[in-house]
């Protein structure tokens, strides 16, 4: 779980430029600095967490992303890496199953924190898909990799979708209208961890 | 794009630290972080928190003193303060009385303000909070966020204060905060964009004929671009959005020609000239005119227009003392 984090902050930050482009055209353009900020200090807290279980590395990881990214993308990712934390508190070993619950622990909190749902240009639009997606495959009985690899199409699917749709909810949905066309940024830093979640596995 | 500044991460910080050095006999920073709190606590009052991302000097901590704040949090520059500090800046300067905080509606925000609060109430501190969305430029509606929080802002930081500083109750000062949200409007235009410190380029682009209405204080975009036209004609049509959205007509308003950072005093005062006589024709009188940069959006040039509707009780409140770096009364 540490190398996926470390693998996750590495993506993050190669990409920050990048997000805050895309934040730029739709609302306040901090995006991908904020969240780079955000998993360096998780990066600097992960050597400590080694030999810890994977739910306790996880609310590290959340409790650290609410305290340095700030903005709505520091609570939102802070309270999903919280919720999959406690889903996961305990374990040393994760399966489909787990990774399964621990991903609808996490939209559950995006939603409860945010007051959103699909359709709105958010990261929601990005993770239910792939949750549907990994759901569906694990009960099938695929594999892991499998399931999480159509997971990850379905997230990117996601962020494509969000260009065609209006933001109703955060700072893009005041520009209404002119945010149709553009793509948003906190699905696309989402489908970012869920890919590199499956290369490193 | 230059600035005069240090190192990038480090901007928040020394501009808290200068803000404090500019005022010690009135100003303290917690050690903790970006947050700026009275020197001297003032117990036996309701305790005001008010914060946000930093960019929008003098807000928040230039409010902080007598008559006004007690505390004000800033987080990143255009990036809402984390729930950690906010909780920090509550525990500072909470007293028997409770502690109310005022947030601009941005989701980032609500969301954490109500984490810290929720850590604040787990702690037996009394905390609660309003919510500031006097911007008409954004429709309120199921389809947005609502309104954001801009220069009205000010207002509700000033009147709440002052009802504070009297001793009243956190259910009393609450009260008196949504009824300045109430009868607050506020609408913006910006003609440059402004550039974001870690960003180093501006949020948008504007050609040189262009400007943009209904500009937020985050230079994120407004409602429409239009052709560049002459400071009264612009004037008129931000007051048309406001007047129309509230009844003003014969009514008494404290008005704030609020600059963005980056527009002279000298435009400002071009744009109060036609704010004043466009009032008068409509029978709107004027109570008091604040101009200058009040909330500000980094550099940009550009200004806001905000009234306040005002009753005896209101009035009162605004005439109160306020000694803070950034508002005397």
């Amino acid at each position: 779980m540490i190398d996926i984090l470390k693998a996750i902050a590495a993506k993050i930050d190669e990409e920050k430029d990048y997000l805050t482009e895309l934040d730029n055209e739709i609302a306040d353009g901090d995006h991908g600095v904020n969240m780079a900020k955000g998993f360096d200090a998780v990066v600097a807290k992960l050597d400590a967490m080694a030999g810890k279980d994977i739910g306790s590395i996880l609310k590290t990881t959340g409790m650290t992303l609410v305290s340095t990214v700030g903005g709505s993308a520091g609570p939102l990712y802070g309270t999903a890496f919280m919720k999959a934390g406690a889903k996961l508190a305990g374990k040393n070993e994760m399966d489909g199953k787990d990774l399964v619950d621990a991903l609808e622990a996490a939209i559950g909190g995006i939603q409860m924190r945010g007051k959103a749902t699909t359709g709105e240009k958010t990261m929601l639009d990005a993770l239910c898909p792939a949750f549907d997606a990994l759901k569906e495959g694990i009960e099938a009985g695929e594999d892991l990799k499998d399931a999480l690899a159509k997971a990850v199409k379905a997230a990117e699917d996601g962020v494509e979708y969000t260009k065609t749709i209006k933001a109703t909810k955060g700072r893009a949905s005041y520009i209404g209208d002119r945010s149709i066309g553009h793509q948003d940024p906190g699905a696309t830093s989402a489908f970012y961890m869920l890919e590199t979640l499956l290369a490193n596995i | 794009m230059k600035k005069l500044i240090n190192e990038v991460v480090n901007v928040e910080e020394e501009m808290i630290l200068g803000l404090v050095k500019s005022a010690p006999d009135k100003l303290r920073k917690l050690d903790c972080g970006t947050v700026v709190v009275r020197a001297n606590k003032k117990e036996g009052k309701v305790a005001l928190v008010s914060g946000g991302g930093s960019g929008h000097e003098p807000a928040h901590g230039g409010y902080v003193g007598e008559g006004m704040l007690d505390g004000a949090v800033a987080g990143a520059v255009f990036t809402s303060p984390t729930p950690d500090q906010i909780y920090e800046a509550i525990k500072a300067v909470a007293t028997d009385k409770g502690v109310l905080c005022i947030v601009k509606n941005y989701t980032g925000d609500i969301m954490n303000f109500e984490m810290a609060i929720d850590m604040a109430k787990d702690e037996g501190i009394k905390a609660d909070y309003v919510v500031v969305n006097d911007d008409v430029a954004v429709k309120d509606s199921l389809y947005t966020t609502g309104r954001r929080g801009v220069a009205g802002t000010v207002l509700v930081h000033k009147i709440a204060g002052a009802l504070a500083e009297k001793g009243a109750s956190l259910e009393e000062v609450k009260a008196v905060a949504e009824k300045v949200i109430a009868n607050v409007r506020t609408m913006g235009m910006a003609i440059t964009a402004c550039t974001m410190p870690a960003a180093g380029k501006p949020g948008f682009e504007l050609a040189d004929n262009e400007m943009e209405i209904g500009i937020g204080i985050h230079g994120e975009p407004g409602t429409s671009r239009e052709a560049l036209k002459p400071a009264n004609a612009i004037a008129e049509e931000l007051l048309n959005k406001i007047t129309d959205d509230i009844d003003f007509v014969g009514k008494e308003v404290a008005v704030i020609v609020n600059g963005m950072g980056g527009t002279p005093l000298m435009e400002l005062y071009i744009v109060n000239n036609f704010v004043h006589d466009y009032l008068d024709k409509k029978g709107i009188k004027i109570y008091d005119t604040m101009v200058g940069n009040y909330m500000t959006s980094i550099e940009m040039a550009g200004f806001s227009i905000t009234l306040l509707r005002l009753d005896d009780e209101l009035k009162s409140l605004y005439n109160a003392k306020a000694d803070t770096p950034a508002l005397k009364r």
